[in-house]
């Protein structure tokens, strides 16, 4: 019975629960889950491509070496850029660029504004495919850059997330440009599976537009989860599912309304109404510095079901709803964990 | 057995090139070029017959030369080639019915070939990122040269419908490039400021003239019935592509594409039809597995070679060459004054090849 197989994870998140009532037994109080939260988070730490790198440094001996060294890279880099030298994969993605540009900006925001702590890093692959399902909110998808910028900055195998977007994200100038050359395509199965079947990590949000767009009342629900496209598409490429929760993005632009009159004016899914936004114009769009924590949760294997469980709208829903009921635990877990919003 | 081919738009440069190669050709005996006008290039061993294939006279042609191979070229892309729009689209449509037609009644016929191209997919923001012969276009082209050819496909479909013994083989170029091919985006990219769409940077494949040519001799030479993509490998990013070519870029916003496309219409210098222009703005991907694993043929230049190779050719490349922008970097790392920096670049670059190799 396929069904089996759906109940380990349950089973594993148990036995956790088993532990730390068993750790709270033993005589802990207070600190107990912080302490508990840092081990995970500290595994990526000993990390061998960074230290590969170190020697290298050192001969050029001190820091104006350094500098020089800076100065080169970034010269070197701008010249292959304007003389058209780089290299981009069949999706459009341009991993030096979303490395050196993109991800620049947002390397503060996610240590230094959002404080972000991420969780069983690990969970994800170092090689070969993974689909990453995660949640969403808070108006912009700034849970999935920071997602990809954990994967691509902390994981051991600095892996490069691809994500899945919808037409609406291609459609967009500006953006639609930005989101492929970072890595990102349209949610459609052919590109999910050829990402995969490639060794990608992939990440999907399968609450789409209801996510983000989501009230501030029902911040810590999650939404539907679609048709469970995602799920028949890991089956058909047997990658394993790795469920994720985000604590953080609810509270970064809390919508207390939806203007759907400017909304439908704009061909916009919702326009969202913040203490901050509209009224006080680009103001509005600083994200307010909530305690972010991202946790990767244990992959659920699918190379264990047979061939055509994909086509089988049970196995397919029975999984979308573990992959869902395991976000959301994560997510309630996570936040009674969290001492407030901003810490 | 004699084998003889027929080749269709000979006047034309890949037709001319293709009768050529086909007429050295040891496997095939005779080869036979029409089109209205004679061609300007040399055609080899291969024999001009003034025809239009818009004319039944076209099944006469067929049946005195007795051929057993039909190679459909004379597609025109653009309508400054016809001379028209209205005719471009007879020449393209009427002419591929009535050659249809003749073939249909010519028993001796054993192999079509069609030279069409990728743009039956169309583009838009809902494609997926590479096409496969099997995926239906999600945004139809609705005009010029990229309807034409969905028109030419489709009445060749009929075609192999009506006529199962003849083995049918389409082929979806990718954009030509090669030194003297004369295509919609060869004349882009001899643009003095070359106009992009804002906010968007398409994804675009070559396929350089030499091997476009050999997959159709292959296709005419052995038995490959079927419908193939065929582009060089990898990607180029239409930005990516402006730079290698040094040239300067005019970005025009969404709503005045329209416009500004007119006035370079008009003006003779490029001809931007709507489907081009989509093409520039969301680009398109051909996956080529199947012209690798089934029909047997790998491209030897891949889409940035293909495209290096036609910016070199034609000169285009003299706005920043390569190692002017080198010169240049070092002038500015003189400039910003570091005696160390040739060395710290070193260790940059033996760094960066140390990770590649890890």
């Amino acid at each position: 019975m396929p069904d089996a197989t759906v109940i380990p994870i349950g089973g594993e998140d148990g036995g956790r629960k088993a532990a730390s009532r068993a750790a709270r037994e033993a005589g802990a109080t207070g600190p107990r889950p912080r302490k508990r939260a840092a081990t995970p988070s500290s595994e990526p730490a000993p990390d061998p491509a960074f230290s590969a790198e170190e020697p290298i440094d050192h001969d050029v001996d001190g820091a104006p070496g350094r500098v020089d060294a800076t100065l080169a890279e970034w010269l070197d880099f701008l010249r292959r850029r304007i003389t058209g030298e780089y290299e981009i994969d069949e999706f459009g993605f341009d991993a030096e660029l979303t490395d050196k540009v993109f991800m620049a900006p947002l390397r503060p925001i996610y240590s230094t504004w959002f404080r972000t702590e991420t969780r069983g890093i690990t969970n994800v692959p170092s090689e070969g495919g993974a689909l990453v399902v995660a949640n969403h909110s808070g108006t912009i998808a700034f849970d999935a850059v920071m997602t990809q910028l954990a994967l691509h900055d902390h994981h051991p195998a600095h892996r490069n997330l691809r994500m899945l977007g919808a037409d609406l994200v291609f459609q967009t100038p500006f953006m639609g440009e930005v989101a492929r050359k970072s890595g990102h395509t349209l949610a459609t199965t052919p590109d999910a599976e050829r990402l995969l079947s490639t060794g990608e990590v992939v990440g999907v949000w399968p609450e789409g537009f209801k996510g983000i767009g989501k009230p501030y009342s029902e911040r810590y629900k999650l939404q539907r989860f679609g048709r469970g496209g995602f799920v028949a598409t890991a089956l058909r490429t047997r990658t394993p599912i790795v469920p994720c929760a985000i604590v953080g993005a609810e509270e970064i632009y809390p919508i207390i309304g939806n203007a759907r009159t400017v909304a439908r004016l704009f061909n916009l899914p919702y326009f969202p109404i913040t203490p901050t936004f509209p009224w006080l114009g680009p103001l509005g769009l600083i994200p307010l510095p909530s305690k972010w924590i991202i946790e990767f949760c244990e992959p659920i294997r699918t190379d264990q079901f047979p061939d055509g469980a994909a086509d089988d709208p049970m196995i397919v829903f029975n999984i979308t709803d573990q992959v869902r009921e395991t976000i959301q635990q994560t997510l309630y877990r996570l936040l009674v964990q969290r001492r407030s919003v901003f810490r | 057995m004699t084998r003889v081919v027929l080749v269709t738009g000979v006047s034309r440069h890949l037709g001319s090139r293709m009768a050529q190669i086909l007429s050295h050709d040891p496997s095939i005996d005779r080869v036979v070029g029409v089109d209205i006008v004679p061609p300007r290039e040399d055609i080899g061993g291969a024999e001009f017959v003034r025809a239009d294939i818009r004319n039944p006279i076209i099944g006469k042609v067929i049946a005195a030369a007795g051929v057993d191979t039909v190679v459909h070229m004379g597609v025109l892309s653009t309508p400054v080639q016809a001379g028209g729009r209205v005719s471009m689209k007879e020449i393209n449509v009427i002419g591929t019915m009535q050659l249809l037609a003749a073939c249909q009644k010519a028993d001796g016929i054993s192999r079509l070939i069609v030279k069409s191209t990728s743009s039956v997919y169309g583009a838009g923001p809902k494609d997926p990122a590479m096409f496969t012969e099997d995926t239906e276009p999600r945004s139809q082209p609705r005009s010029g040269w990229a309807k034409d050819s969905v028109e030419v496909e489709s009445y060749v479909r009929g075609f192999a419908r009506r006529r199962p013994d003849v083995a049918v083989t389409t082929f979806r170029f990718a954009n030509f490039v090669g030194p003297k091919v004369d295509t919609p985006m060869a004349a882009y990219f001899g643009l003095p400021i070359v106009p992009t769409v804002l906010g968007h940077d398409a994804r675009l494949q070559f396929v350089h003239e030499d091997d476009g040519l050999e997959a159709i001799r292959l296709a005419a030479a052995g038995n490959h019935p079927g419908t193939y993509n065929v582009a060089g490998d990898g990607i180029l990013m239409l930005s990516q592509a402006l730079r290698l070519a040094g040239k300067a870029t005019l970005p025009v916003p969404t709503p005045a594409v329209g416009l500004v496309g007119g006035w370079f219409r008009r003006a003779g210098l490029a001809d931007f039809s709507p489907e081009q222009i989509r093409f520039l703005t969301y680009g398109r991907g051909l996956d080529t597995t199947r012209l690798r694993d089934r029909f047997g043929f790998v491209p030897s230049y891949s889409t940035r070679d293909a495209f290096v190779e036609f910016v070199h050719e034609r000169g285009l490349d003299s706005a920043l060459p390569k190692h002017r922008a080198e010169s240049i970097e070092r002038g500015l790392a003189h400039a910003l004054g570091s005696s160390t920096l040739s060395e710290a670049r070193l260790a940059a670059r033996l760094r960066k090849e140390a990770s590649g190799r890890a």
